[in-house]
């Protein structure tokens, strides 16, 4: 087995050299990791949590109440069932996350506003049977402390191991949607300082005006209280314009600042927006040194602005930031200077916090991840499998296999940054994530505060993870993303996955594979920030150390905390190597990496799959316990577990595809609908209805879950038709199928069954016409390889029969009413295993699959048979076209065992795939051609 | 059942054997009742030597096509009642330009050549009922030169390359020069056929009469002679080789003339008498119209003439001055165009919207009544058996050969007007459903299609 990790492992611990490696080694992704543990049973159900499906919660740190929960998703009381969001709510923001420096650091005059990156952790309470992926960030708000308000958003499910094994497409997911509320925040925020400064530039004028009449009032009364007070107090609103304005520099800098984060991708036109925004502002406050232009109406506010200090004077000095929090209310108000209490407002909402376009541009996209999310992870990890499969097949994809192109990008390794607003969808950034840098480079520290080195078991696992990782991908996460384990867990479950821990367990499971595996040749030897040519030969070593120390160690190392200030820096210098390593590809893998951890020590760990990049070391990977939770199974129907969401395609699933059912597929009795599922069968209320049996010919894409429904109807036919095989073989081999029939629904529902064998249908369809109740021309049996049609009496009918007659060398004609197919004969052995009457098979998602198989692996030969060039082309210049001729046929039927009419098939689909190939979007000015062949017809009947 | 005589030469089928087609024909489809004019001769679905198995249907035209040209060797222009000229790419079945300015349908079209110091040149002369006329380069798209207001609408055209000039037909005789300048004019006449004869004498087919009209170098028009031994009005008017000329007439004469000595060499009257003779009223209503003997189409490949005589066809040896071959019900309605491929192979297109394909073959040997060739004539694919009692009674009969239906192409659902072949690249064919439809060798295509595959592949440099 060549999936096996333990054989490969031991073949590597050799040396390498010396075992030579396997010439045609399985690609990755396409192999079937086992399961690990061998008496545990893959399916046993371990949760018993108390919501019944994964949903994504979105949960503040108010500054008011504590924890509290916004939103679930989806936004229904029943999915998260007894489940207590609010204790929940308090376990994962708990992790003290926003425990970042705040105010001024030294040496700077100003507030600072602390650019944070995200952070990412998982969390479990096994008590509760709940996991979550919880994904920190941070607003900024300028009523807030310290200008932040934290929140994070957790998606939550009962399985762990889904959590884990889908760290990566999770963090991916809620990294958009953490950038694209952050963008819409940084707007708002921007809005509001602009208001604030206008304000404050007021009130200063009021305020200077104040004084001058003071002044002039009296200068014996120069030194008197209120004067001072006074001039207190614009000194104060003076510092406060200059704080503001410095902070309207801070955000505005916000987009040049290099980000650590690799997931972080964000709209390029948004954020140029943004940034000329804010430039714009800045240059106009930075204009108005001192504004005096205020003068004229400064009386008005005076009544009520012009004895209210008192109580503010004396927090000046400890706390500036004061400041910048006094209440303020706009069209140019006065400033009042008195502090607000903490209990008194009203905290901004997460809808004001960001801009509503932002706003609810997340939740769709949150919404968008909760349905791709569903499922269980065996039906998750299959479908990424079919994937990678598929993608592998590009050039044939287009005959059988439903498209793919819309969701696949952020699979690909390119991402695209999401964009509330809707700016270019070309503005994909190809995922080569820039290094995430886990430590400063060494030379960097020594420069800054950092004088020790690290000590080898953290520098091991932080090469090690760098191996595992990828190369470049280390996260830094910047000392204000420290993540807090939350205490209670540790001792009742063993699942509270903050970094390291995960790791630890992952090493407990392949103990010996991390070892061998760091001996693997690493192809990328530089990957590491620290360029240690000694860095190999402490790996070993230390892997297991790493295990039991790694937790301490990372402590502390992270225990240092760089200042902001000085993290910038670094960071700086990180993106310069950024700006370097962009070249190199390395796969989007993420580690992202706490080194900073204050209490708990936990930084934490994850590891994704490595696809592609270093094939090497998938083999015998590290990343195998990741995977083994997949069995080659049809997962499905031997799992109970969290059956709302077992169907369908998920990713490909829009609200628009709504004409059917959605069909369980535990079943097809019909569905257990739950109320997220709503989106998916918006048209339910159709059920039994014609449309129902045929998704085809609405223009929609037809989706996998009209496909798999479809199946149902295929298996029926083929039990049910004798001819069924000739059928199929028409429509296989590209001659036209005509359904006749009187009844609509019977029609379309043989046509939608039918539908699944019509290679290269078009995405929507296109090839196939569900229902006609016109005589057809030539040009519609060009377009139609399926075509539904009514049979009517009347003389229209006649002209309809006359077309069948006119064009019967192009058709088949089945007749849905007598129940006969007139087709030419087919007598080929190609189809009998997808056309047995007797099959065994009984459930049309099986046949399906069945179907997919067999049709794929049609496909394989038609595209063996396509690029083979000598089969198509003379060797030599002496061959005629009767050489080539006898070799095509000679390879046809001896060395893929084809008779004359299974030959057709595959002639056919070749020229699908060179047509595809020659015209990928069929842009070609010139019309399309038609093929056919004069044979006779026979007539088919029960 | 079949009869073959002689004397006038016809085959006609038998009341029996049509009905029996015809049960054939619909049971083929599982239908009784509904045609009763269902396709007299069909063939069936098996047709080995078709060898036109993949088609691309090339639409543009919003009218009926009637005029198709060849202008090189991978393109042609297409021609109709919108008042549209098309230039199409066989090769690929790209729409290359579109020639617009005809306000009405055109009614002539021909390529002229202008030879230039280094490249041949061919543009495009059309004629429409808007009575103008226009010049035409393929390649740009562009209407190079025009002439409007004629006095009527031009009927036929004519290029002289050797004196480079060409003739407009119609109402009056034009002749013109390259840059569309009137040279000489004769009126009244009413010119329905123009072809070039040697020694720069022209014969215009006018009505019942052939003119004989000297066109020197001193480009002035004269007529010298005038032929009147046709009975009816003249429908075709072909050259046959350097020194014979043909024409042929409504009422079905068939004359074939000198054209140096401008003399009746040969007269053969087309009558399919006979059929008179049977009682067919319940198919073909009454006795044989006038167009049901109708020359419509005369072509020649030298030795050959093939008249499309009504809904027959007619082979004519211009040797032997006989009848080679014929079919007097080749299709279900009148054949508008056809085409001598070879001198046993020819091509025929029909208002019935079909093009078949003809072979002549030598007639089996009376001594196997049932041969495979003549079974091979009535053989409806699988429903043979219903076909009533074989076919026999062959008549031997000298120097007559058979016409055996060797294919035909089923597409255009209206008449189809004209065809255009292009050998091996395949062949066009527009009708009056708007459509042109380009046939093509699958296999040659397929071919074609792995080469550029791999070329492709090769680019690239790997999938």
């Amino acid at each position: 087995m060549i999936g096996s990790p333990d054989v490969v492992a031991f073949a590597k611990e050799d040396e390498y050299g010396q075992t030579s490696p396997d010439p045609w080694p399985l690609p990755e992704e396409f192999s079937v990791p086992l399961y690990p543990l061998a008496d545990s049973n893959p399916w046993a159900k371990t949760s018993y949590a108390k919501f019944t499906k994964d949903f994504i919660l979105i949960s503040e740190f108010s500054e008011q109440v504590g924890p509290q929960p916004l939103l679930t998703i989806p936004d229904d009381p029943k999915v998260c069932g007894t489940f207590d969001l609010n204790y929940f709510s308090l376990r994962i923001m708990s992790v003290d996350y926003q425990a970042s420096f705040v105010g001024h650091p030294p040496g700077t005059g100003y507030p600072r506003l602390s650019f944070v990156e995200d952070s990412r952790v998982v969390l479990g309470d096994s008590k509760e049977g709940a996991f979550a992926y919880v994904h920190h960030l941070t607003l900024y708000d300028l009523e807030a402390r310290g200008f932040v308000r934290p929140f994070c958003m957790a998606y939550v499910a009962a399985d762990e191991k889904k959590i884990m094994l889908q760290f990566q497409e999770l963090s991916l997911r809620f990294s958009q949607a953490s950038e694209c509320l952050k963008a819409g925040n940084r707007r708002a925020f921007a809005k509001e300082l602009q208001r604030k400064l206008r304000d404050l530039e007021y009130t200063h004028s009021v305020l200077q005006r104040e004084e001058g009449l003071q002044r002039e009032a009296g200068p014996q009364s120069m030194y008197s209280a209120h004067a001072v007070e006074k001039a207190n107090e614009l000194a104060n609103v003076e510092k406060s314009i200059f704080e503001h304005r410095d902070l309207l520099k801070q955000i505005s800098s916000y987009h040049r600042r290099p980000r650590r984060d690799p997931h972080a991708v964000t709209c390029q036109k948004c954020v140029d927006e943004c940034l000329s925004e804010c430039e714009e502002l800045l240059n106009k406050y930075a204009k108005i040194a001192y504004p005096c232009g205020y003068s004229e109406k400064a009386g008005k506010g005076e009544d009520g602005q012009g004895h209210p200090r008192g109580q503010g004077e004396d927090d000046d000095d400890d706390e500036e930031e004061e400041g910048v929090k006094r209440k303020l209310s706009y069209t140019p108000q006065l400033i009042k200077a008195k502090s607000a209490k903490c209990f008194d407002k009203r905290l901004k909402t997460l809808q004001e916090l960001c801009d509503k376009t932002f706003y609810e541009a997340t939740v769709a996209l949150l919404k968008e991840t909760e349905r791709s999310f569903r499922g269980d992870l065996c039906y998750l990890y299959t479908r990424r499998l079919d994937k990678a499969l598929q993608r592998k097949q590009r050039v044939t994809a287009f005959l059988f296999e439903e498209d793919l192109s819309e969701d696949d990008e952020d699979e690909l390794g390119t991402l695209r940054p999401f964009c509330a607003v809707n700016h270019a969808v070309d503005n994909y950034v190809l995922l080569n994530p820039p290094p995430i840098v886990l430590t400063p480079e060494p030379h960097e520290l020594d420069a800054l505060e950092r004088p020790e080195h690290l000590d080898p078991a953290s520098e091991t696992s932080v090469t090690q993870e760098s191996e595992l990782g990828l190369g470049e991908s280390h996260l830094e996460s910047s000392p204000s993303d420290q993540t807090l384990e939350t205490q209670e867990s540790s001792e009742e479950t063993k699942g509270s996955f903050s970094s390291d821990k995960s790791g630890v367990g992952l090493a407990e499971m392949q103990q010996g594979l991390v070892s061998m595996k760091s001996e693997a040749p690493d192809p990328d030897p530089d990957s590491d920030l620290t360029p240690d040519p000694n860095h190999n030969l402490e790996r070993e070593s230390s892997s297991e150390e790493m295990e039991t120390t790694a937790g301490e160690d990372e402590g502390e190392t992270g225990g240092h905390q760089t200042p902001v200030s000085l993290l910038e820096v670094v960071s700086e210098l990180e993106a310069n190597r950024e700006e370097e390593c962009e070249g190199v590809s390395g796969s989007e893998l993420l580690a992202p990496i706490d080194t900073a951890c204050c209490m708990a020590q936990e930084g934490f760990l994850y590891e994704a799959s490595a696809p592609e990049a270093v094939p090497r070391l998938c083999q015998n990977s590290h990343l195998q316990p990741s995977q083994t939770l997949v069995v080659n199974q049809e997962p499905q129907a031997l799992l109970p577990l969290q059956d709302d969401y077992t169907v369908g395609s998920p990713c490909s699933e829009s609200p628009v595809t709504g004409l059917e059912l959605p069909s369980g597929l535990l079943g097809d009795a019909v569905s257990r609908t739950s109320a997220e599922d709503g989106s998916d069968c918006t048209m339910s209320a159709s059920t039994g209805s014609d449309q129902t049996a045929s998704p085809l010919g609405y223009g929609a894409v037809v989706t996998l879950r009209q496909r798999k429904k479809a199946g149902q109807g295929a298996l029926r036919f083929v039990r049910q038709y004798p001819f069924a095989i000739q059928a199929l073989w028409c429509l296989l081999s590209g001659r036209t199928l005509v359904v006749l029939g009187a009844d609509e629904g019977r029609v379309r529902r043989l046509v939608a069954a039918l539908a699944l064998f019509v290679p290269a249908p078009g995405k929507c369809g296109e090839r196939v016409q569900a229902w006609l109740s016109c005589p057809f021309t030539l040009t519609d049996l060009q377009r139609w390889k399926l075509i539904g049609l009514q049979r009517v009496a009347s003389p229209l009918g006649s002209s309809m029969l006359y077309s069948l007659s006119r064009y019967s060398r192009y058709i088949s004609i089945l007749d849905a009413d007598q129940t006969t197919l007139r087709c030419p004969p087919y007598r080929g052995q190609l189809l009998t295993n997808i056309a047995d009457h007797r099959t065994y098979i009984r459930r049309g998602s099986t046949y399906f699959l069945h179907l997919q198989s067999t049709l794929c692996h049609l496909a394989a030969k038609a595209f063996l048979f396509t690029f083979t060039h000598h089969l198509h082309l003379p060797v030599s210049a002496t061959e005629g076209p009767e050489v080539v001729e006898s070799r095509r046929r000679c390879f046809l039927q001896e060395q893929l065992g084809l008779g004359e009419e299974d030959s057709q098939i595959l002639l056919y689909l070749s020229q699908l795939i060179t047509q595809q190939y020659l015209q990928p979007n069929g842009s070609s000015a010139a019309a399309p051609s038609f093929s056919f062949n004069y044979t006779t017809s026979i007539l088919y009947k029960i | 059942m079949e009869t073959y005589q002689t004397g006038q030469h016809f085959i006609s089928a038998s009341r029996f054997g049509v009905l029996c087609l015809q049960r054939c024909s619909s049971t083929r489809l599982g239908c009784n009742k509904w045609l009763l004019d269902f396709p007299v001769l069909c063939i069936g679905e098996e047709q080995p030597k078709n060898c036109f198995t993949e088609l691309q249907v090339l639409k543009g035209h919003f009218d009926i096509v009637r005029f198709l040209v060849q202008i090189d060797d991978f393109r042609c222009a297409s021609a109709g009642d919108d008042g549209l000229v098309l230039v199409w790419n066989v090769e690929t079945g790209e729409r290359l330009q579109e020639l617009r300015g005809h306000s009405q349908q055109i009614t002539a079209i021909t390529t002229i050549t202008c030879k230039n110091e280094v490249t041949l040149n061919t543009s495009l002369i059309t004629a429409s009922s808007d009575r103008s006329l226009s010049l035409w380069d393929p390649d740009t798209g562009n209407r190079v030169q025009t002439i409007s207001d004629l006095h009527s609408s031009v009927k036929c055209l004519l290029v002289l390359e050797r004196l480079c000039v060409w003739l407009s037909g119609g109402e009056e005789l034009c002749v013109w020069n390259r840059d569309f300048q009137l040279q000489c004019q004769r009126p009244n006449h009413r010119i329905t056929a123009l072809i070039e004869l040697p020694k720069n004498y022209i014969a215009a087919a006018m009505d019942k009469k052939i003119s004989k009209i000297s066109a020197d170098s001193s480009l002035s028009v004269a007529e010298i002679r005038c032929l009147s031994d046709h009975q009816d009005q003249i429908r075709a008017l072909i050259n046959v080789n350097d020194g014979l000329f043909a024409s042929g007439s409504h009422m079905g004469e068939l004359i074939l003339w000198n054209a140096t000595e401008w003399n009746l060499l040969a007269y053969e009257h087309i009558l399919w008498e006979e059929s008179q003779d049977y009682n067919q009223t319940e198919i073909r209503m009454g006795a044989p119209k006038p167009s049901e003997m109708s020359i419509q189409h005369l072509t020649t490949n030298g030795n050959l003439i093939l008249a499309a005589v009504g809904s027959g066809l007619y082979v004519y040896s211009v040797q032997t001055r006989s009848v080679v071959a014929y079919r007097k019900v080749a299709h279900d309605s009148n054949v508008l165009h056809t085409m001598l491929l070879s001198d046993c192979e020819l091509m025929s297109c029909s208002e019935d919207g079909s093009v078949r394909m003809w072979e002549i073959q030598d007639l089996p040997l009376p001594a196997e009544p049932a041969s495979s060739g003549f079974f091979g004539m009535w053989s409806f694919g699988r429903s043979n058996k219903q076909s009533g009692p074989p076919s026999k009674k062959v008549i031997d009969i000298p120097n007559i050969r058979m016409l055996e239906l060797t294919g035909d192409l089923i597409g255009h659902s209206g008449a189809v007007q004209m065809f255009v072949s292009f050998t091996e690249k395949g062949l066009v064919t527009c009708s009056a459903d708007h459509l042109l439809i380009l046939w093509k060798n699958g296999e040659r295509q397929s071919r074609l299609r792995s080469l550029a595959l791999f070329q492709k592949l090769e680019e690239r440099g790997g999938l």
